[in-house]
């Protein structure tokens, strides 16, 4: 479906500009599908996702502001994507509607140095532990460690303030803290 | 500072993201409490391993071959040019060329037309959505009357284009309030409306911020919510909710006579 709208556009007007779309999202085509398939949980529907993505990513493009944040503009678009997709729905119509931004008053950590040590850190248990992170703690958590964007990018990405951001970010690393370590005392 | 403020700043430390001045006052907190040192070791390691299990998953070479060629391919030559090279190449002379062009228009209609209606059916997902997560907001409206003479002039300076709304006394809707909208990232109007118990929200947009869809009057629905669209002088006004038929018919009529 999306395909032929790689062939029915033409942004090479654009390439001559302060990058072409080809310059600006082919080195992100990896990470992008890495995000991807972390939301969608599925290696088809990621597939799907970033095809699409990269579709209106396209067809966006010439209305794209150069020299603005492109890496958290497609981000965005892919995001957006997944959220109509149906798995989209499917995983926010779990998001609690609860206030945000009353981190503040969270107990700090417990972790004891053995416990450091017990986490340290199996690869596969934090897969997991990320895997059944709830999608509004996934998203922020992969776009600071995995994406490196600052506060401000993941900000424009999910369309949500930056104090928001920060309290999922430090409430996404509990809940998965917690996850890795239910997992060591069972 | 106690320990457990600076506890509260350790994750914007680690990401780089403290003010200069609270970065070095950390710094030196660090140098000299263990616990607050273990505690960013600790948080430090989560964030390794995170990045380290967050790097999963790679395209497969075939999808990533033929992604990388479909972008290739439309940056590399402007269609015109495509065109002319295919045309060339099969050499069969100038007289085909109307025929293949006869051909051509009807393949691209018939995509267009595809397209189009994927486009369609995705758009009334995308007011759906939108709708649902008004009903679902703690604050469905940002402003808040039932007087249309302080609804309308609060959407001024806030979106770019102005709208008429009906006089809604003597039927059974009554206006609730209005809040900016965004769709294909460009702002509109939702006005919410309720009849009996149910929500009705009805959406305008400018017609160019929604290029390539559909722009006559059309009724469809998504996920069991009713959906009608028409346009009225550049603007595109949508109207969806879980209402009978005769009552959304019954607004657009409103909101029709009105504009």
């Amino acid at each position: 479906m999306v395909t032929r709208r790689f062939t029915l556009m033409d942004v090479s007007e654009k390439s001559e500009a302060s990058g072409s779309f080809e310059d600006l999202a082919l080195p992100l085509f990896d990470r992008l599908f890495n995000f991807a398939r972390w939301l969608t949980q599925d290696q088809v529907e990621a597939e799907d996702l970033v095809q699409e993505t990269f579709a209106k990513a396209l067809k966006g493009f010439p209305s794209f502001q150069q020299g603005t944040n492109f890496r958290a503009w497609i981000y965005r678009i892919l995001r957006n994507t997944f959220l109509t997709s149906r798995t989209g729905l499917h995983a926010t119509a779990t998001v609690p509607l609860d206030a945000e931004g009353d981190e503040e008053d969270l107990p700090a950590s417990t972790s004891t140095p053995e416990s450091i040590l017990l986490e340290r850190l199996d690869h596969q248990r934090v897969q997991q532990a990320l895997d059944k992170l709830p999608l509004h703690f996934r998203e922020p958590l992969l776009l600071c460690e995995v994406e490196e964007m600052s506060y401000q990018e993941i900000s424009v990405t999910l369309g949500i303030p930056v104090g928001t951001v920060m309290s999922r970010l430090s409430r996404a690393r509990r809940a998965l803290r917690d996850s890795v370590q239910g997992r060591v005392g069972s | 500072m106690a320990c457990e403020l600076w506890g509260a700043k350790l994750d914007a430390y680690l990401d780089g993201e403290l003010p200069v001045n609270d970065e070095r006052m950390l710094r030196e907190h660090l140098r000299t409490c263990a616990a607050c040192a273990a505690d960013a070791l600790d948080r430090q390691q989560t964030k390794r391993a995170i990045q380290a299990a967050g790097q999963r998953f790679a395209p497969g070479a075939a999808f990533r071959n033929r992604m990388e060629a479909q972008i290739r391919a439309n940056a590399a030559a402007p269609i015109s040019e495509r065109i002319r090279s295919s045309a060339t190449s099969v050499r069969l002379g100038w007289r085909w060329i109307p025929a293949f062009a006869a051909v051509a228009a009807v393949i691209v209609a018939a995509v267009l037309f595809a397209y189009n209606r994927d486009q369609d059916t995705q758009l009334t997902s995308e007011l759906v959505d939108l709708h649902v997560a008004t009903l679902a907001s703690s604050s469905p409206v940002d402003v808040v009357s039932t007087d249309r003479h302080t609804v309308k002039p609060w959407f001024a300076g806030r979106i770019p284009f102005t709208f008429n709304l009906p006089e809604l006394e003597g039927t059974p809707f009554v206006l609730v309030g209005g809040r900016v909208s965004y769709l294909h990232q460009s702002p509109g109007a939702e006005l919410i409306f309720k009849v009996r118990q149910h929500q009705i929200s009805a959406f305008i947009f400018q017609e160019r911020a929604l290029d390539g869809t559909a722009s006559n009057d059309a009724a469809s629905s998504g996920l069991s919510f009713g959906v009608r669209s028409w346009s009225h002088n550049g603007l595109r006004y949508f109207l969806v909710g879980d209402v009978a038929a005769e009552d959304l018919d019954k607004l657009t009529e409103l909101l029709k006579a009105a504009a």
